[in-house]
């Protein structure tokens, strides 16, 4: 796939709807705090994501980086605290100056600036694998039929698998579905795409076929990038910025040389000698 | 006892009027148990427990008192209210009833066998409910739910006897009216009993074939 493959930035009725990726604030987490009974995962969590950015979350299981991406999808709703997306709440509205809980209508329309690849990849195993593709755009977006389907074919080009547009996700090997999985969720053209540890599911054999699709993703659109992964190379390459968690918190963060090459805690030191 | 073929000839055309009757109650009632099964599991997944409540209240009762009691009552009390239906209509009706109160148990599994991962996909891709529902989940539940559906039709075939109570002449009704004018028996008795398994064991392969292919 050359780099010049219009992806993000072919005009289209969408594109007003996804400033440029002019590094202005996209995403911003405001003493965000989720609980899983006693268990506080995300504990006053600030952070943002300039747009255009790709950013990593490292760190040991259970400090939370799952949860911001969930949070974000709106899979799971915060306990305080607010999230900001392009500048709009996205699980509050405001009404009469106060911020109150928000409806389904407000969540969807921030929701449809986020796209979220997820560790099981979660086709939809009723569907082949163009109607995967194209269901969203045609039922949510609008789009017509022709139009999606000649989109999802471009996608499927991208992620390299063209031949298996008459599959079901069934046939195909773990790491074909993660690739139609992200096909899959660009075809709605988010600003955001969250990626919740997308290798961790496949075969060793079939995890550089998903990291050199994400890095072409990565290098030729401007999509905003938020990642949890224990690939740690993958990190280094694709990152602008990397942020490592610990129990709740983002210890430090910083560009991928001084992370992976001179982290300022001990922690983030013992994290990465046993991961790399 | 004496086998007389003569019997089973003059039984016949009885039989395939009882036959169609029973195929016709069948059919009907697994429509309506089908449908009314998927209204009240999808009701029963409603955020209000004020749906809820009345629906888990009215279909265990239903699920838990006889079919033969339900079609005495619609048949004979409902008329009390000037609510009249004709017997096969009212026995269509209470078989579909019934079972909707099994159905709507087995729609509840599939659905709760649909992993979470479907959910949550479908809202990544900010699909609205409806379409959640109808394109997503209800696909992926039904095609699990089919051969427990086809179980609850075999069962159902062989309640449908149970429409002679209000008059109904189906296999069973045909047969025993048969029997009191001929004072035969036998014969009628064992036509009808061949001709139920004729319909359910072929029918219960089928269903076992569809659990291969379907169940996965």
């Amino acid at each position: 796939m050359s780099a010049d493959t219009p992806l993000m930035k072919e005009p289209d009725a969408n594109s007003d709807a996804n400033p440029a990726a002019d590094g202005s604030e996209l995403i911003r987490f405001d003493k965000v705090t989720k609980r899983f009974g006693d268990n506080v995962v995300l504990d006053g969590l600030d952070f943002s994501v300039a747009s255009g950015k790709h950013v990593t979350l490292i760190g040991p299981s259970g400090s939370g980086k799952t949860t911001i991406l969930r949070l974000l999808m709106t899979l799971a709703k915060p306990d305080e605290g607010t999230i900001k997306v392009n500048g709009d709440y996205l699980t509050h509205e405001e009404k009469n100056g106060k911020l109150v809980p928000a409806g389904e209508k407000h969540i969807r329309e921030v929701r449809k600036n986020i796209g979220m690849v997820f560790q099981q990849f979660n086709l939809f195993p009723n569907m082949k694998v163009l109607r995967n593709i194209t269901e969203a755009p045609v039922t949510v977006l609008g789009m017509s039929k022709d139009a999606a389907e000649e989109r999802a074919r471009e996608l499927l080009e991208l992620v390299g698998l063209t031949e298996h547009v008459d599959k079901y996700p069934s046939q195909l090997s773990g790491g074909q579905q993660q690739r139609v999985a992200i096909a899959r969720a660009l075809a709605m053209r988010p600003q955001v795409l969250l990626l919740d540890e997308v290798t961790s599911a496949l075969d060793p054999e079939l995890v550089a076929g998903v990291l050199d699709v994400l890095r072409d993703i990565a290098r030729t659109t401007d999509i905003t990038m938020l990642c949890v992964t224990h690939e740690m190379n993958f990190a280094r390459d694709i990152s602008d910025q990397v942020l490592m968690f610990d129990s709740g918190r983002v210890l430090e963060s910083g560009p991928p040389e001084k992370i992976f090459g001179d982290p300022e805690h001990e922690r983030t030191r013992e994290f990465l000698g046993a991961v790399l | 006892m004496k086998w007389d073929w003569s019997a089973v000839g003059d039984f016949m055309p009885h039989f395939w009027d009882g036959l169609l009757v029973t195929l016709q109650a069948l059919v009907l009632g697994s429509l309506i148990s089908f449908a009314l099964g998927l209204v009240w599991a999808l009701l029963m997944r409603t955020p209000s427990r004020w749906v809820r409540w009345p629906v888990g209240v009215v279909t265990e009762f239903i699920r838990n008192t006889p079919l033969l009691v339900q079609l005495f009552f619609l048949f004979y009390v409902l008329p009390e209210w000037n609510i009249t239906f004709s017997a096969m209509t009212t026995g269509v009706v209470a078989i579909g009833l019934h079972y909707s109160t099994y159905t709507m148990q087995v729609y509840r599994a599939g659905i709760e066998g649909v992993p979470a991962g479907q959910w949550e996909a479908a809202t990544a891709l900010n699909l609205p409910m409806t379409r959640t529902w109808t394109a997503v989940i209800l696909p992926q539940a039904i095609r699990r739910v089919v051969p427990a559906l086809g179980n609850y039709v075999i069962s159902m075939l062989k309640d449908t006897p149970l429409l002679m109570a209000i008059t109904v002449l189906d296999m069973l009704g045909e047969a025993r009216l048969f029997s009191q004018q001929n004072f035969q028996f036998t014969e009628p008795l064992t036509v009808i009993g061949v001709a139920f398994i004729l319909i359910s064991y072929p029918a219960s392969l089928l269903m076992r074939a569809l659990e291969r292919r379907l169940v996965r």
